[in-house]
């Protein structure tokens, strides 16, 4: 039945799901479904690289051809406060004020 | 022996260090990184992830991270990038958090614990990378106010942090405490952090769980637990020693074994004494990290590294043996003075050569000024009494103008009031003894001791120590060695 060899990508539902919940999406069962299709047709596209031979190339970390630059610790003015929190949507003149975060905060 | 040890398991046991290290200004953007002040002050464009912002390397805070690395034995990546880990939290404006994934800057490294009252073996811990990132900001939430809302400081955010990890190669809560102390130590000699948990500059997570030898030969592990929320390296020992019972229980109970679920998260609960479940963040593992587009790599060169190992300074473990040589102390004495850190090496060192001689300084500071400096609490570096009053009591010791109890009263009395050496001197009634009135105090006690007299007339001088409380009741002043010596020698001047 399968009329793709292995090396093509295939994505499925579930991962749309999962990459919508990473991402913060709530998905219709329309959207999963129209996603699902799109993805799989932009995936495939990028997929075509994948035909070609890279076994000399060496990895590229960055597409800019620049390496080392570097600020000195030295200090800048930070913003005013009032200015940080002038564009959210809500605070109370020293934080921003988001839904109730309930446990810990996030450990980097 | 720890509770753990009489168990028939080995307890494994991984740490997960982050510590801030000690830059002016964030590791992206020009903001200071000073700890406590008001909200939101410390902030930018850059930290705030808004829309057109770029970020750049602070060149110290890589500077420093390499320094790290080298002091914990790490071999040097001469190519390194960063990547985007991708997660969502209100504390994380960008929406991701630019760390190093699959090109850290260091790796394979070690360094060694050992306890000096041989509680454990020695035990090197192999440190599986050193990685450079940035800090997420902090969101606050009074549960008491009974507010749908977190409030959110970005101050935190972006300040430049470096993550180590070691191997599972500890083996008891008590050689993690001890092995986190010596990171710690480390780090704050070499100033790459000061490791202040209070102001969450050093946090650790642990990794636990159980290998169990089985009948058959094979060797039962239990799931692993990663145990979050710890605040201090006492917290890190309770939680482990609590931890290694609670899984031995399940084990017990259950009989389940590593794989058999996803790895768990539990939160220590510092006055409860217990770990706790925390809520399984689904899928949280998928970070979705890809290389950061912002940043370019950074090259290291040999040269680089070797300047930077030369400019290090002496590790601790090193220090201790350089320091006992150098002053020609007990190797014990110069670990409890390196234990310290290195304002009290630096406060022992300045005394010392006051004193002109190690040993002298260093009974001074292990007898009287750690012991005053633990009652008191606080940082050498705000002692009252500063090396060159305490050189003074000891010249003055040395001179023969008191003894070395009555220079200790001293020391107590200026650590009390705050005054000079001189100034409670004076203020004690303490003069110089001076050679008429030691012979006049001599001459009255033979007097009065005939017993003593003759005992040490027939040759027994140890006799003479007799006089000594009677001298020192009579003038607190006196030397006791020169009491000693002067009625001798006028005892055996009698007819
Ligand atoms: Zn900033």
């Amino acid at each position: 039945m399968p009329t793709h060899d292995d090396t093509e990508p295939k994505l499925t539902r579930e991962d749309v799901i999962k990459v919508a919940m990473l991402a913060r999406l709530a998905l219709s069962e329309n959207e999963v479904t129209s996603l699902t299709q799109e993805l799989t047709k932009i995936v495939g596209f990028v997929s075509q690289l994948s035909e070609i031979d890279t076994s000399d190339v060496e990895p590229l970390a960055h597409p800019l051809d620049s390496q080392n630059v570097f600020r000195e610790d030295e200090p800048a003015t930070s913003l005013k406060t009032a200015d940080a929190l002038r564009s959210a949507p809500r605070h109370d003149g020293e934080c921003f004020l988001v839904p109730a975060v309930l446990g810990e905060s996030s450990s980097a | 022996m720890s509770a753990e040890t009489q168990h028939p398991f080995t307890t494994v046991i991984g740490l997960e260090v982050h510590v801030q290290l000690q830059t002016k200004t964030k590791l992206f953007c020009g903001c200071i990184t000073t700890f406590g002040s008001p909200p939101n002050t410390q902030v930018c464009p850059t930290c705030l992830g808004l829309p057109g912002s770029l970020p750049v390397m602070n060149r110290r805070a890589f500077d420093l991270s390499l320094r790290a690395a080298l002091a914990l034995n790490c071999k040097i990546a001469l190519f390194t990038k960063w990547d985007r880990k991708n997660y969502f939290y209100p504390d994380l404006p960008k929406g991701y958090q630019i760390s190093q994934f699959d090109l850290p800057f260091s790796y394979e490294g070690h360094l060694e614990v050992c306890d000096p009252k041989g509680a454990f073996e020695p035990r090197t811990v192999r440190i599986t990378r050193v990685h450079l990132e940035e800090d997420a900001g902090k969101s606050m939430h009074d549960e008491t106010a009974g507010t749908a809302d977190s409030r959110i400081d970005l101050n935190r955010t972006g300040t430049p942090l470096c993550e180590i990890v070691t191997e599972p190669d500890l083996r008891s809560a008590e050689e993690a405490r001890a092995w986190l102390n010596e990171l710690k130590l480390l780090l704050v000699y070499l100033g790459v952090s000061d490791c202040n948990m209070q102001e969450g500059s050093l946090r650790v997570d642990a990794n636990v769980n159980l290998h169990i030898p089985q009948e058959d030969g094979r060797l039962a592990k239990t799931p692993i637990v990663e145990i979050k929320n710890m605040n201090s390296f006492r917290s890190v020992e309770r939680a482990l020693v609590y931890e290694t019972e609670r899984q031995w229980g399940e084990w017990q109970a259950t009989k389940a074994e590593i794989g058999s679920m996803p790895k768990q998260t539990r939160g220590w609960d510092d006055s409860a004494g217990v770990t706790r479940g925390q809520r399984h963040k689904e899928e949280s593992s998928d970070y979705r990290y890809f290389p950061e587009p912002d940043l370019v790599p950074v090259t290291v060169t040999e040269e680089q590294v070797t300047t930077i190992r030369s400019s290090m300074g002496e590790p601790p473990a090193v220090l201790r043996k350089t320091l006992a040589d150098r002053w020609k102390i007990p190797a014990n004495d110069a670990g409890v003075l390196v234990n310290q850190g290195p304002e009290l090496v630096r406060y022992f060192e300045d005394l010392a050569t006051r004193v002109g001689e190690g040993k002298v300084a260093s009974n001074w500071m292990q007898q009287d000024v750690l012991r005053t400096l633990n009652e008191r609490g606080g940082n050498i570096t705000d002692f009252p009494v500063r090396p060159e009053a305490v050189a003074d009591i000891i010249a003055r010791v040395q001179k023969g103008d008191f003894d070395t109890s009555r220079g200790r009263e001293i020391f107590a009395s200026v650590v009390e009031k705050g005054a000079s050496v001189a100034e409670v001197v004076a203020g004690m009634g303490i003069a110089a003894v001076d050679d008429s009135d030691l012979r006049a105090l001599c001459e009255e006690l033979i007097a009065e001791n005939p017993k003593i007299v003759a005992d040490v007339k027939g040759g027994k001088e140890q006799a003479a120590g007799g006089l000594i409380g009677q001298a020192k009741r009579k003038n607190p002043n006196v030397n006791p060695g020169k009491v000693r010596a002067l009625a001798i020698e006028l005892i055996r001047a009698l007819p």
